[in-house]
């Protein structure tokens, strides 16, 4: 993606005396990681699209501690967390946007107690907003014939019931879309949640995310969608596992709509 | 000489409930061990979910065989208690068949109690075949081995025994019936028992009376063993669904608890007024314990939950670690726990009940670390389990302990979280890059 994106600071908004629509709640993956930027740049290519006013916290944003507290670290997640709240708060951000399952998840219902009270949206549930509300587009011809096939993030499904949303974006590709025979609230875990992302599996007979690109690839699919930069990665390795990268790709939901429009 | 039986049953009976609420007491007190949750939420959502999961067996036919084996033996069970209620009375009054006097509605009853019978000795040896000739992978864990692999199996003997022995009584009842005997006055429609009774052909009133009277008595008494045998076992379930599922979760399922402990801590350390070096005042409470290590650090929806389980393992058939060949097995999570609460408990008994440290404790004595370490948090367990148990929150509790009690975590994990303290995101990347990704 070589077109310049528009991305301003909620410091650019206050300096000019804005408000955004929207925070975009860019995240650690979506910041530092090679792949997960491009899900960023992605999502942020749809917003342009749409012209929304949204703006990003950059370097005033820190981790969400999500990871931390499932690791057993609470004391250093309430002090993410309450660092983070002062600044959103004093900001007065009233929603925010994510392309990250456990942000969306740690944001929305995890800040509340702590004294952060912001509706939360996953970046599947707002583009299918700006969709319905007909100020976003597609023209759905790219991926018209490919076999798309969706693994649910486990922050995203189960654990909010955020089921539908993607589903109804991929179909807007016209791809042909196959379920995988465990979905929704019986859908198997990538392998990465719980701090799994940042060591080694304890010892066993295969990783986790080899297990679950099996199934995926029973769907026999051109493309594994899904919607959390971990569980990209995860998929990611794990089709190189089975030597299928040169016939399957892992693409998040704004990559595929970013790319259809 | 004619009340001498009335006078046995009503002993049997009373020695019955009253052992039985003897240890009813005692799973009280046990749970009571755990720490107090407040729980001020919707009452009308909890009642429906118990109206739900528990009674209504909602989560059980999420897998249809065994969900529909198991409503069987349920309703087989509430349904033929009623009958229970009739033996209880005929017993401590002498009478026979009390209930004979409600005609053709009784007429219904005793046909519908037969069939259900039949029903749930169909069910049984269903279940039976299931463990130990098919033997599913979730019954054979190793977690399975020993108690829990008998005490399922025993289960099974005795609902089948009583099942038999209620269509015996039946059958030699309607014999009775029909050779005019003595007390024995027609009642009921014996639609499956009736087919026993070529075997009774020859046999003398005396001797059916004989086999009719060991049935009833051995029927009721092994009611009163079940009952008994219920806090021993797994088939707790039975009765403590109904409050577990009252307390199940209501919250979205990634939604974890804030410790408050913490955020009194965290708020300290965050008010710039606040004198770091001050000395805590005289009276202020010792600090509290971060996380949990043994029974006593859990919650009391933690304990229920523990005695809860019936070792069904849905959750560990669920579970990735489990499936991938790691350690942890959320059921044994649960039966850990129960084990080392009852050893608690029993340690609490015999020390005039005050608990004398025994140098053991759930964490490592029961629940390995790498069982703890290998968990995704993926909440599998939790949406697998149909009575609402959350084997997540304990293993949640306990990496709560090992990280800040014991600074135990996995080097992987503890650069990790070095990492967000020093620079705000899990990889050691300087916080003002942040955007960089926008012009890359």
């Amino acid at each position: 993606m070589s077109e310049a994106l528009r991305v301003k600071t909620m410091e650019e908004f206050v300096a000019q005396g804005k408000r955004p629509e929207i925070l975009f709640w860019v995240g650690s993956a979506g910041s530092y990681d090679d792949r997960a930027k491009k899900i960023s740049r992605a999502f942020v290519k749809i917003l342009n699209k749409a012209n929304v006013e949204f703006a990003v916290l950059g370097p005033e944003e820190s981790c969400t501690g999500d990871v931390a507290k499932r690791a057993g670290n609470e004391f250093l997640f309430q002090m993410q967390a309450m660092m983070n709240i002062e600044v959103l708060n004093g900001y007065e951000i009233e929603r925010i946007v994510t392309c990250d399952p456990h942000s969306f998840n740690t944001l929305k219902n995890e800040y509340p107690s702590l004294g952060g009270n912001y509706e939360v949206v996953h970046h599947s549930q707002y583009i299918k907003e700006l969709m319905d509300n007909g100020r976003l587009s597609v023209e759905g011809q790219v991926y018209r014939g490919k076999k798309i096939t969706f693994h649910d993030p486990c922050y995203l499904g189960r654990a909010n019931k955020v089921y539908d949303a993607p589903r109804d974006l991929l179909k807007k590709t016209n791809a042909q879309f196959i379920e995988m025979k465990r979905h929704k609230r019986n859908a198997l875990c990538c392998g990465a949640g719980g701090a799994q992302m940042f060591k080694e599996p304890e010892k066993g007979d295969m990783d986790i995310n080899v297990l679950r690109t099996k199934e995926a690839l029973e769907t026999s699919p051109n493309i594994i969608a899904t919607g959390c930069p971990y569980c990209n990665t995860m998929m990611t390795d794990g089709i190189k596992a089975h030597e299928k990268e040169d016939s399957v790709t892992v693409l998040d939901i704004a990559e595929l709509i970013a790319n259809s429009i | 000489m004619e009340i001498l039986p009335n006078i046995l049953f009503a002993v049997a009976l009373v020695i019955g409930i009253g052992f039985f609420a003897g240890n009813i007491k005692k799973l009280i007190r046990n749970i009571k061990l755990g720490k107090e949750v407040e729980i001020d939420d919707s009452p009308t959502k909890r009642f429906k979910n118990m109206a739900m999961i528990a009674l209504g067996q909602s989560k059980m036919v999420v897998r249809p065989i065994a969900g529909l084996m198991h409503i069987i033996v349920y309703v087989g069970f509430i349904i033929i208690n009623i009958e229970v209620l009739e033996i209880i009375i005929d017993g401590l009054f002498g009478t026979h068949r009390i209930f004979a006097s409600l005609g053709v509605f009784y007429d219904f009853l005793i046909a519908s109690f037969e069939i259900l019978a039949l029903l749930v000795i169909i069910a049984v040896l269903i279940f039976w075949i299931r463990r130990n000739v098919i033997r599913l992978q979730r019954f054979i864990k190793p977690e399975m081995k020993g108690w829990p692999k008998t005490d399922a199996n025993w289960i099974l003997y005795i609902e089948f025994i009583l099942m038999a022995l209620f269509l015996t009584m039946n059958a030699t009842d309607a014999k009775l019936q029909q050779l005019g005997a003595l007390h024995y006055q027609e009642a009921g429609t014996f639609t499956i028992s009736q087919f026993l009774l070529p075997l009774f052909d020859t046999m003398s009133i005396q001797t059916l009376i004989f086999i009719e009277r060991t049935a009833w008595w051995l029927h009721i008494l092994g009611i009163l063993f079940f009952l008994n045998y219920l806090y021993y076992s797994k088939h707790l379930h039975i009765l403590l669904a109904f409050p577990n599922t009252y307390y199940g979760k209501l919250k979205p399922q990634g939604q974890f608890e804030n410790l408050g402990s913490v955020t009194k801590e965290v708020k300290l350390m965050l008010d710039p007024n606040a004198d770091p070096f001050a000395a805590p005042a005289d009276d202020a409470p010792p600090p509290e314990k971060f996380g949990a290590s043994d029974v006593m650090d859990l919650t009391r929806v933690q304990l229920l939950n523990a005695y809860t389980c019936t070792e069904c393992g849905r959750c560990t058939s669920e579970c990735p670690a489990n499936q991938t060949g790691k350690k942890l097995s959320p059921r044994k999570i649960m039966m850990d726990t129960r084990d080392r609460l009852e050893e608690v408990g029993k340690n609490i008994d015999g020390n005039k009940g005050e608990f004398k440290a025994d140098g053991k404790q759930l964490l490592d004595d029961y629940i390995t670390r790498e069982e703890l370490w290998a968990c995704t948090t993926c909440n599998a367990c939790v949406e697998a389990c149909p009575v609402s148990i959350d084997p997540l929150s304990i293993i949640m509790s306990m990496r709560q302990y090992l990280v800040m009690e014991q600074s135990a975590a996995p080097t992987e994990l503890n650069n990790m979280m070095s990492n967000i303290e020093n620079n705000g995101a899990p990889w050691p990347y300087n916080q003002m890059d942040r955007l960089n990704w926008v012009n890359e």
